[in-house]
């Protein structure tokens, strides 16, 4: 056939894609760096430009550096307990040989279908100081003085959001590893069994190394998994309370937006908590770096 | 050893059903009997929770909201990645990489990290508060998941079915139509598989984008409902709400839940 049919058919089918996908997508994005240094209140109201001053603002705004500071402490803890956990199920179903695998496997799976919304409505009531599962048994166990307000308290709220973030992405991560490790061959488990190695030094000299790629890229999507999750369950669960103590940077940015209508110094902290995902993905890709085995 | 591991993974799945569970029963219950005990029965089954999720909450139009604006979100998302996907899989032209990379890169954006640009830019052409507007703006926001889903799955089709096609004289738009698209159902099933979950469940966007409450999707819906069972304590209808919600989900992960994880493992390995 001929070029100019080829190069026309080529045209039809990427330009409109592409147009919306610019639109929709890239134009914003280029609209938040840019956007960030101007000072906008309100709709269609004045814009001045005002180079770099959002940012100064920010590094001294209390209520912010709290929020960074509670985004970096999700984006750290959650991730590695992520990635630990799912491991060891992966392992345990991958190895265990259980008749019931496939039925776990879709179980552990099933909160990361769940809606967000519904997630941080249920675990408050999980939480809930009355009428909530986790007081309840702490209270059958007789450790009344342990039962306390999860949410409620500024030094819990951050933990009890963490651990809804791992409920939520466990199985994930847990069903990426499981392909990984149903597909070692098994005879490099019989030679090292051979050889004397036991089931901990098997699953970090195989298992492990084997699956490095994998868990690479794991590590990147569930720091970047973070933002997201985080800023429905706290707008949900907490919306940033008590005290600022569970405020998230993308929540505070939401809240500078939509409610102060500040929209220049919001857009300033999405720049900041883009950047700080991209420097983490990058010290996550350089520290787990090996030479390929 | 066999003993262990069990105990361990059952202790696992009552933390994972748990909720679930607890959810539904709560949805029989009635208020008094929620706030004595997490573990009681209900002692009849109260269907009244629901008609009134129904009725005061008015969460029959917000799921209606929801399937339209999932189905057409869907629809849109298709008309755009199966074109797309092709060009990228099958065609060698200028700037194909970087069409590419640009559209890889796009699965490091977040949707909040846009949601203010993109309403102050839909507040200036008045294209807030509106269904359709909403849904590309889903769509969009698809495009590199599944044009990394489906251009990998493109490539694995073997190219002799198309020669032969273009042998017969068919145009380029012909063999798109009647030879690739159904060889690659699969792989599009997938696509709308994992979307079906992203759009049915999103909020953040929904959020900001639509003001008007007979507009609203159902996770929106729900998290008003929350706001207000705060002061006026209908918790069994909220309860009745979530298992609403929940229908359409559990229903399709039963029926999908093997192709949904075979999925994840062929994309994650690929990286």
């Amino acid at each position: 056939m001929n070029r100019k049919s080829r190069t026309a058919f080529i045209l039809l089918c990427i330009v409109p894609t592409l147009f919306i996908f610019s639109v929709f997508i890239v134009y914003p994005v280029t609209q938040v760096f840019y956007k960030s240094l101007f000072s906008s209140s309100g709709f269609g109201g004045g814009e001045t430009f005002i180079g770099l001053e959002n940012f100064k603002e920010l590094f001294t705004d209390e209520v912010f550096l709290q929020s960074l500071k509670n985004t970096g402490f999700l984006m750290l803890v959650v991730p590695a307990i992520i990635l630990f956990l799912s491991l060891i199920f992966a392992s345990i179903l991958s190895f265990g040989n259980l008749r019931e695998k496939h039925l776990y496997r879709m179980i552990f799976f099933f909160p990361s279908i769940l809606s967000f919304v519904v997630i941080g409505i249920l675990w408050t009531f999980i939480y809930h100081p009355n009428m909530g599962i986790i007081n309840e048994v702490l209270k059958w166990m007789g450790m009344n003085q342990f039962a306390v307000a999860w949410l409620g308290s500024k030094d819990t709220v951050l933990w009890a959001i963490a651990l809804v973030m791992v409920w939520q992405a466990v199985g994930y991560y847990m069903v990426m590893y499981l392909a990984g490790m149903d597909g070692v061959p098994r005879e490099l488990y019989e030679a090292a069994s051979i050889d004397g190695a036991n089931v901990v030094q098997q699953f970090f000299k195989i298992t492990i190394p084997i699956l490095w790629e994998i868990i690479r890229i794991t590590i990147i999507f569930s720091i970047n998994g973070v933002l997201n999750i985080s800023f429905v369950l706290v707008l949900v669960m907490t919306a940033g309370g008590p005290n600022n103590a569970s405020q998230v940077a993308l929540t505070y940015m939401y809240k500078q937006a939509f409610v102060n209508a500040n929209f220049g110094y919001a857009m300033a902290i999405a720049v900041i908590v883009f950047t700080v995902s991209i420097i983490l993905s990058l010290i996550s890709n350089r520290l787990t770096e090996r030479e390929s085995y | 050893m066999r003993i262990f591991l069990r105990v361990v993974l059952l202790i696992a799945t009552f933390i994972f059903v748990y909720s679930l569970i607890w959810n539904i029963i709560a949805a029989f219950k009635t208020n008094t009997e929620i706030m004595e005990s997490p573990w009681s029965i209900p002692e009849v089954l109260n269907f009244s929770n629901f008609t009134r999720a129904f009725v005061e909450s008015s969460m029959g139009e917000f799921i209606l909201n929801s399937f339209f604006v999932t189905g057409l979100s869907m629809c849109l998302l298709l008309l755009l990645v199966v074109p797309t996907s092709y060009a990228l899989s099958r065609f060698d032209f200028k700037g194909r990489k970087l069409l590419h990379n640009i559209y890889m890169g796009g699965l490091f954006i977040q949707p909040v990290y846009i949601m203010i640009p993109l309403f102050l830019m839909m507040n200036n052409f008045h294209m807030l508060d509106n269904r359709f507007w909403l849904s590309l703006v889903y769509a969009a926001g698809a495009l590199p998941f599944s044009i990394y889903l489906l251009t990998g799955f493109m490539r694995s089709i073997p190219r002799e079915y198309e020669e032969s096609s273009y042998i017969d004289g068919s145009s380029y738009f012909r063999t798109l139509i009647s030879i690739i698209l159904p060889l690659a159902r699969p792989g599009i099933l997938t696509v709308i598989i994992f979307n079906f979950f992203t759009f049915w469940n999103e909020y953040a966007l929904a959020l900001v984008l639509i003001s008007s409450d007979e507009k609203k999707t159902i996770p929106v819906g729900l998290a008003n409902l929350m706001e207000v069972q705060k002061f006026a304590t209908d918790w069994a209808a909220l309860f009745a709400g979530l298992v609403l919600v929940l229908l359409p989900t559990i229903t399709l992960y039963a029926l999908t839940q093997k192709k949904l994880t075979e999925g994840l493992s062929m994309g994650g390995l690929k990286g």
